[in-house]
Formats: structure tokens, C-alpha cells, sequence
């Protein structure tokens, strides 16, 4: 029989359960599928979320992997697209397709000491790699989370941040590019943080999502600290149409995002992330 | 070894160096301290001094008018704060401020210049501290000037 929701350029339909506001463009949205159905993912996979009449674009999970039943997407309004999205309330109507694409190596840091290295809203993707790494916290050496966004106002998931730091398991370091606001925390760019954080390099696995450059200089920062480039982890942005490798639209190098990645390890980036405008 | 000595050869910015150049080091330094709020240099002013510091953060800001005054830049224990003391014509082109109780090592700079000057082996090794100081906060610039966080092109 056939079950569009196994067919991944089926979308189906959801729901808006609940919007909240997570910074000065970014929205957080809630969403119930159909008669509550469940989509199993993992952290680091996204979704084609279609707002209707206006088009398709790809958006990270940032909700937790152990909740099926609680899609949740965290989306910042640049465009004609994410902004409709953003713009939906409780009951709206919007069509996903997903999950899609490659998931943080979560069985491959089992055992080892854990950075994320989280710039702007690249800290929604981490999410949910925060979720599980805490919620199987033994299985982990030490875990370090350090985000940098650009000024106090910006910083997302506060009341997250501020728990994960009181729960004394894992280091948690935010920092902003500049403040006019009085700030009591650190100012800096987040890659300034990774030299001044505790880890061992021979068995640290690092996760990075951010801004292109910032992820470049992150992972030179990781490496000088001694991380081989196989111990790092990006999750890159491209473009999308289908989000299942048809298309070619994502392309980067050799490489398709939506089918290769969008998490991939460095050392199969390292190379074509310097070519110019690829 | 004793006193000031002792604490430049244990703070990381002089990690390793020849015993002798600590001693010709800590002829230039003194311990001091700010309370929080209290300025460690200002923008405009004779760069006379660097600090080494060893407990609380200082966070480094211009003003400009209409614009208020930017932080860009937390620094703390293990870290320095000062560079134009090295390149005519010696002022600071920022502000620092304690963001808390700082204890830190002042080293006085016309006392260190000189002493460079006399053995250009201090001068060089002194080089070899400052320059990644400096080359680390320029890329740090550089990617606060590109505003990676803002919604591209
Ligand atoms: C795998 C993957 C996961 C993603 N996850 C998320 C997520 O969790 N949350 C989220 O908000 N976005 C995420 N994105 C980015 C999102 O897909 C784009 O922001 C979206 O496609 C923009 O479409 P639009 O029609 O609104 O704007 P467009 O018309 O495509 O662009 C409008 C303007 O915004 C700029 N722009 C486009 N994308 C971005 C961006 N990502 N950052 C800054 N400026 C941009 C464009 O250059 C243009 O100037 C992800 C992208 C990929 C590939
Ligand atoms: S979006 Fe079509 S191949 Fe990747």
C-alpha cells in the first residue's frame, strides 16, 4: 500500500502546537503531526517545512530525539520563506518532509570527552545532541558547550543554557561578539573560548554548527589544539530543493548536502571549504 | 626565586622562559590591583604599562559618539592586557576596565623597552610572546568585523 509517509518527497500536513519567541527574528515552533503520529529522528537531521503558497526550505530538528511526538523547529526569519513560517500560530497549517540527511555521530562520542561548538543559531541543531549526550550523561567524558552569538539579546534558549550550567556535568561558556548592554559574561568570538576549554584532545570528538566561517575557524582552533581532523564534525548549509540527492542543488564539491550531510566530518570538507565561492 | 618573580615565571604568558629573562622581567614589574569598575588604561593615554593578570576579568571597550560604549573583548586570569606599549607612539587605543576585583602584575614599559633595546635576545623572545597576543586578536577582529551572525548578503 502506498504510505506517503515513507515517501520522502510526500510532505504531510502538521499542525503549529505552539510559537514561542527565542530572540528578535527567531521563533521556535511546536508541531503535532496527524492523529499524533510519531517521526523518529536524530540529532543533526532536518525537515523540508513548506509554507503554503510561499515555497520549501530545509530546517534543522532542534527538539529532543527522545520525543517523537514533539517535532520542533527553530527558525530565524531571513526570507520570504523561514519569515511566513515564523509567522504561523498555534493550529496553522504547514507540510513537512523528513527527516532527512545525516545525524551527529552520537554512538562514536560514546566514551569520549564531547566539545560542541555552537555559533548563532547553529546552537538549535546542537540541541538535540545536547539532549541525548545529558540524558545518557554516564556514557560520556566531559562535556563542553561553547556558544558565541553576536551581542546578549541574541542568545538563544536562555533558560536551557542556564540549567544545563547549574546541573555541573558539563561546561557550558556563551560569549558575544560585542555589547553596548551592561553583560556580566564573556566577550569575545566563541572561537577565542576553545583553547581555554578542558578536554582531551586524544579522545575528544567535536561537534560544530554555526556560520560557515565561523565553523572554519572553529575547526582550525579544535585542530591546533591537537583534535584530528577526523575527530571533528560541521554541519554545513546549502541551498535545497528535493533535500534527497536528485536534484543536485546542494551541491558542494563532491559532495550533496541534503544526502551526504548535512553532518560531515572534516577531514572530507577541510579541502573544498577553502575553494571560493563554492 | 621569590615574590614577583616567581609568580611571571608561573603565569602562562611566560610559560618556559629562561630564568634570566625573568629576573630582568621582574625588575620592570610590580603587583597591583583594581576594584571592579576601576580603569586598567584609557584610550588616548601614554602606554606606560602591561598587565599580566592573575585573578578577575577586565573587559576592553571604546566609546564613540552616538554609539555608546563596545565591549568587544572579555580577558581574564592567565591572559595580558596591553600591546601598544610596544609600537610608537605608545598610547592605548582602547579602554580597560575591571570588570571585578583584578589582581594583576604591572610591568612598566619604558623599563622593558630599554631593557630590550640593550639585549635584543629579550626583545625577541619578548616578540615571540606578543605576536601570537596579537595575530589571535586580529583574527578575532576580523571575524567580529564580518558579522557572521547577521543574515547574509
Ligand atoms: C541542513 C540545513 C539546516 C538548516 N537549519 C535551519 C534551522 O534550524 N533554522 C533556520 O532558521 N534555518 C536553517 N537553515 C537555513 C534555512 O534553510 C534558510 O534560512 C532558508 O532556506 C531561507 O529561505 P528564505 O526563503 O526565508 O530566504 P531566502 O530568500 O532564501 O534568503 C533571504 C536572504 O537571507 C539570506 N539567508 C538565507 N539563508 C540564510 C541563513 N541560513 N543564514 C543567514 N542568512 C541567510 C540570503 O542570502 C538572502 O539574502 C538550514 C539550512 C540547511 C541547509
Ligand atoms: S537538494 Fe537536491 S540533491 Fe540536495
Amino acid at each position: 500500500m502506498y504510505s506517503p509517509a515513507a515517501d520522502p518527497m510526500c510532505p504531510r500536513v502538521v499542525r503549529v502546537r505552539r510559537r514561542r519567541r527565542d530572540g528578535p527574528d527567531v521563533w521556535t515552533l511546536e508541531l503535532e503531526g496527524h492523529r499524533d503520529e510519531p517521526i523518529a529522528f536524530e540529532a543533526g537531521q532536518f525537515n523540508m517545512l513548506t509554507a503554503f503558497g510561499i515555497g520549501e526550505v530545509p530546517v534543522s530538528f532542534s527538539g529532543d530525539p527522545a520525543h517523537p511526538r514533539r517535532i520542533v523547529h527553530t527558525i530565524r526569519a531571513v526570507g520570504p520563506v523561514s519569515s511566513a513560517l515564523t509567522r504561523l500560530g498555534p493550529g496553522a497549517s504547514l507540510a513537512i518532509r523528513g527527516p532527512l540527511g545525516t545525524g551527529w555521530p552520537m554512538s562514536e562520542a560514546s566514551g569520549r570527552d564531547v566539545v560542541l561548538v555552537a555559533g548563532g543559531l547553529g546552537l538549535a541543531p546542537l540541541r538535540p545532541a545536547i539532549y541525548r549526550l545529558l540524558s545518557e550523561r554516564a556514557r560520556y567524558g566531559r562535556i563542553t558547550l561553547l556558544y558565541g552569538t553576536r551581542s546578549p539579546k541574541e542568545i538563544l534558549f536562555r533558560r536551557e543554557l542556564d540549567a544545563w550550567r547549574k546541573r555541573g556535568d558539563l561546561a557550558v561558556e556563551v560569549t558575544v561578539d560585542h555589547t553596548v548592554e551592561p553583560w556580566q559574561g564573556h566577550v569575545g568570538v566563541v572561537t577565542g573560548l576553545i583553547a581555554h576549554a578542558r578536554f582531551d584532545p586524544s579522545r575528544t570528538l567535536a561537534l560544530v554548527c554555526g556560520p560557515e566561517i565561523m565553523m572554519r575557524f572553529a575547526a582550525d582552533a579544535l585542530a591546533a589544539c591537537g583534535l584530528a581532523h577526523g575527530a571533528i564534525y560541521l554541519s554545513m548549509e546549502r541551498n535545497m530543493k528535493c533535500g534527497i540527492g536528485l536534484c543536485g542543488h546542494c551541491q558542494f564539491g563532491g559532495l550533496l548536502v541534503c544526502r551526504d550531510g548535512p553532518v560531515l566530518r572534516y577531514d572530507r570538507l577541510a579541502a573544498t571549504l577553502r575553494v571560493r565561492e563554492l | 626565586m621569590e615574590g614577583i618573580e616567581q609568580i611571571i615565571t608561573e603565569h602562562p604568558f611566560f610559560a618556559g622562559i629562561d630564568p634570566a629573562y625573568t629576573h630582568l622581567i621582574s625588575n620592570c614589574a610590580k603587583n597591583t590591583r583594581f576594584d571592579p569598575g576601576q580603569y586598567l588604561l584609557q584610550q588616548g593615554a601614554r602606554a606606560e604599562q602591561f598587565y599580566l593578570l592573575r585573578h578577575g576579568r577586565v573587559v576592553l571597550e571604546l566609546s564613540g559618539p552616538g554609539r555608546g560604549t563596545v565591549t568587544f573583548q572579555t580577558l581574564g586570569p592567565g591572559e595580558l592586557v596591553g600591546v601598544s606599549w610596544l609600537i610608537p607612539p605608545y598610547r592605548w587605543t582602547y579602554d580597560a576596565k575591571a570588570l571585578e576585583l583584578v589582581r594583576a602584575v604591572s610591568i612598566d614599559a619604558t623599563c622593558l623597552r630599554t631593557k630590550s633595546e640593550a639585549d635584543h635576545d629579550l626583545g625577541y623572545e619578548l616578540m615571540k610572546r606578543f605576536m601570537p597576543v596579537l595575530v589571535q586578536r586580529l583574527h578575532a577582529a576580523r571575524l567580529q568585523l564580518l558579522d557572521v551572525y547577521g543574515a547574509r548578503g
